[in-house]
């Protein structure tokens, strides 16, 4: 797949929050197929997507995710058996609940990728990141988490960053 | 503070081509707690992982990132390495900087800011991570295999010959399963009883085999290298120690006319009975349904001519407890009953075949009896309705198979072969009679497989035609088949004398409540999943627990012995350490914060949470908590996401940890 050199203005972060066994190892095969995808995805790996507790994906949205992805095995696939079964009750859950707070749910995205499926994950990918470019930055969660800030100046050095977190 | 090393590796060109390897090492250097960075070109190679041993000397590193290749390639390589050089290994976490960055992007700017995002990431995560020791966990060294039928049977010797003790189950009251009931067996034409029952035999003589038939599995507990079983051995009602097996009591039974199922319905047995001849363990079992004294509580024949008092009524089932280290499933198939719908089934009958209404239709295993010498016929083959010799025979494969309408979309994958066999059989005893064939696709994968097929064609005059049955029905003493024969374009009707019907196989009945009992998946049909289909053919995801034969899926015998074998290697595997060692990604429960709602216990597919009490001193009960055994427990953190109290955490994968990462980004 060729990606266009094309320079946007907003380039989305998206944070991936995938299962080990079938996730992972599907973007893996993207990899070793040589297949390409935007640049703008950061993949959070856990062993089951059974693990992934949804405050995760709030606290990714808070600290600068315009988008987030959530993925692992097939129904019936999962290697711990039920995981993602547990999973997908907890999403179909939060996803009312973000609705709620005002997230346009087109930013979180739940599927299932086989190790198999390196495809499927390259065009998700490219996909949610078009999606999330169209819809623009998320903000007012971002702002939220400023605020909440002590001293109010934004940690851009290390050396700041440090001190905040000596505190 | 954490002293953090970070070595980025080129991959020869796969990752210096697109990733500025230079700066990410550079400017990951400059993130707080990392104190060493290096590149260089092959990390993995030996003087790679020597350069990250003398670092670790060298800068005192405490925590190890490599940003290289995917984990599920070199996190071994490089844990390892670490191990080596004094750091413990879950210290060291991998960076995927060449699959899910270099490999997939083209951008050489974008590339290397994602990988730097990537290493901060896992920079990150190892600042949060904790020393882990792997957990040891002993092993029994003892089997269990569940079904006695040639799978089991193979697997139980091959493990019972490397010394190690087995304990066979078969809810049968002989093992030997389908294949004691088969004439002859394709592609060499052996008689089946004869390489069988050595077999049998052999696993009732074995030192180290416990033998347990007409017995079920209760209950499995436990995990890998430590199971607890219990077994139920249904009342035979017949002393096993006593009987000589001189089988006078069932000659003398009155009762002569119960069908014998192990003859598909086609002879009679007696109410006391073993199910063949040539049955192991040769001792009978009284079917306490058909019985007249427990129906009536009159008769008691065989108990007033049993010699050595053998008979005993009252006898009761038994519960056995056996402790084993690994179990293997070899639970077999049963042959898709199409005719009405069987109780309890999900899949409709055909009805249209006409099999269940019409006597003369048959299918597969009952025309194995009628041609197999210990058969009801003594090897004739005749009609079950008037016992004449049928001159033409029109066989239908994919009967229920291959049916993606009727719920069963897979191939048996054994129908093809046993049908042209049959063909053989047929003629060989029949030499006048003629056999037609309607095949939807003939599938031959096997060694000899095509030229058995062939030969059946070819010298036995078997007659196939490429099509599908569409009607069927009984015409005077004849049976009228029609069908299209798609090759040549026509319509076919043949006046059949028998017709036997090769359907489906589908797993045995009652497959799912005893996975259900063992915690391993199945699949839609119900047959059991292996862990990989490839690279994990004959275990399943549940550790120590391992399957053959067709209980995995449609199998011939060559494929079920091979598998079988295969089995009992995965267990002597397993039994050539006297502990086991596990990765320490598990659950532990925070005590002090645990409220004991044991929501986790809900959710643990392992069943590994129990419950705790809490005492203080004088044993005054304070507080009930959860408790994760580790040695169960699988480690795949459903627990965690669910603890409303956040009590529960997975090694490995902490709250903490994750957040990290996610606040790294």
């Amino acid at each position: 797949m060729h990606v266009d050199k094309v320079k946007h203005d907003f380039e989305p972060k998206i944070v991936a929050l995938v299962c080990t066994w079938c996730t992972y190892a599907g973007a893996d095969l993207a990899g070793t197929s040589r297949m390409q995808y935007p640049p703008n995805v950061r993949v959070v790996k856990f062993p089951c997507t059974g693990r992934i507790d949804p405050v995760f994906i709030l606290r990714a949205f808070q600290k600068g995710a315009d988008g987030v992805l959530v993925s692992g095995c097939h129904p019936g696939d999962c290697h711990y058996m039920a995981g993602n079964f547990h999973a997908r009750r907890r999403f179909a859950a939060f996803r009312k609940l973000l609705e709620f707070v005002g997230v346009d749910l087109s930013r979180l995205q739940f599927s299932w990728v086989s190790a198999a499926e390196g495809g499927k994950w390259v065009e998700m990918v490219t996909e949610l990141t078009e999606r999330v470019r169209q819809l623009g930055p998320l903000t007012e969660f971002r702002e939220l988490e400023l605020a909440e800030q002590w001293s109010g100046s934004t940690l851009t050095t290390p050396e700041l960053k440090e001190a905040y977190q000596a505190i | 503070m954490s002293r953090i090393g970070v070595f980025v590796c080129h991959c020869g060109e796969n990752i210096s081509r697109t990733v500025d390897v230079e700066k990410v090492a550079a400017e990951v250097g400059r993130l707080f707690g990392v104190a060493y960075t290096c590149d260089y070109k092959y990390m993995c190679s030996d003087p790679g992982q020597n350069l990250l041993k003398k670092a670790v000397a060298e800068h005192k590193l405490e925590g190890i990132v490599v940003a290289a290749c995917s984990p599920r390639m070199h996190e071994k390589t490089f844990r390892n390495a670490a191990k080596a050089a004094g750091v413990n290994p879950f210290l060291c976490e991998m960076a995927n900087i060449r699959e899910h960055c270099s490999w997939v992007h083209e951008d050489r700017d974008e590339a290397t800011a994602k990988a730097i995002d990537i290493v901060g990431m896992m920079v990150e995560r190892v600042k949060r991570n904790k020393k882990l020791q792997p957990i040891t966990v002993p092993v029994t060294k003892k089997a269990l295999v569940i079904g006695g039928g040639i799978a089991g049977i193979q697997t139980a010797l091959d493990i019972a010959d490397s010394g190690h003790q087995v304990v066979l189950v078969e809810r049968e009251p002989s093992i030997g399963g389908h294949m004691a009931q088969l004439s002859e067996t394709f592609p060499t034409l052996d008689c089946s009883q004869c390489i069988m029952t050595p077999k049998m035999v052999d696993v009732v003589n074995h030192p180290n085999i416990t033998l347990h038939t007409y017995a079920e599995i209760e209950a499995v507990d436990g995990y890998i290298g430590n199971f607890q079983v219990k077994v139920r051995k249904k009342a035979r009602s017949v002393d096993m120690a006593k009987c000589t097996g001189c089988g006078i009591c069932m000659a003398k039974c009155p009762q002569k006319k119960i069908p014998n199922s192990f003859d598909k319905n086609l002879g009679f047995r007696p109410a006391i009975y073993v199910p063949f001849p040539q049955a192991v363990p040769n001792t009978p079992v009284i079917d306490r349904e058909n019985c007249t004294y427990f129906k009536t509580g009159k008769c008691g024949v065989c108990q007033k001519v049993c010699g050595p008092g053998a008979v005993d009524y009252t006898q009761e089932d038994e519960i056995v407890v056996e402790q084993v280290g690994a179990v293997v499933v070899a639970t077999g198939f049963q042959l898709y009953d199409i005719g009405p719908k069987p109780a309890g089934s999900p899949i409709e009958g055909y009805g249209e075949f006409g099999y269940g209404t019409i006597p003369d239709v048959i299918d597969g295993l009952t025309f194995e009896r009628l041609a197999s010498a210990s058969g009801p016929t003594g090897g004739k083959i005749q009609r079950p309705s008037d016992g004449t010799e049928p001159k033409s025979v029109v066989f239908v494969q994919c009967v229920g198979s291959r049916a993606r309408e009727k719920g069963i979309s897979y191939c048996s994958k054994i129908c093809c072969m046993y049908t042209a066999k049959h063909t053989m059989l047929y003629k060989h005893k029949v030499h006048d009679g003629q056999a037609y064939v309607f095949f939807m696709d003939a599938r031959t994968p096997g060694k000899g497989y095509d030229e058995f097929w062939r030969r059946s064609i070819e010298e036995e005059e078997a007659v196939y035609i490429r099509g599908m049955v569409s009607r069927l029905y009984q015409k005077g003493d004849k049976i009228v088949v029609m069908g299209s024969d798609v090759h040549v374009g026509v319509q076919v009707e043949i006046e059949a004398d028998l017709v036997v019907l090769a359907t489906a196989v589908q797993p045995r009945e009652g497959a799912d409540t005893l996975a259900q009992k063992l915690g391993i998946s199945y699949d839609k049909y119900h047959f059991y999943s292996e862990a990989h289909a490839k690279l994990r053919p004959v275990e399943c995801a549940t550790a120590g627990i391992y399957l053959a034969g067709a209980c995995q899926g449609p199998k011939d015998i060559p494929d079920t012995v091979a598998q079988a074998s295969a089995a009992a290697a995965k267990v002597m595997t397993l039994f050539s350490r006297n502990e086991l060692e596990r990765e320490p990604i598990v659950a532990k429960v925070n005590e002090r914060f645990c409220v004991g709602c044991l929501a986790c216990r809900k959710v643990c597919p392992y069943g590994a949470v129990e419950e705790k009490e809490i005492r203080d001193r004088s044993g005054n009960l304070i507080k009930v908590v959860a408790y994760v055994n580790p040695g169960v427990c699988g480690g795949c953190g459903t627990c965690q996401a669910t603890c409303p109290s956040k009590s529960v955490e997975l090694d490995g994968y902490t709250d903490e940890q994750i957040m990290a990462m996610i606040e790294a980004l």
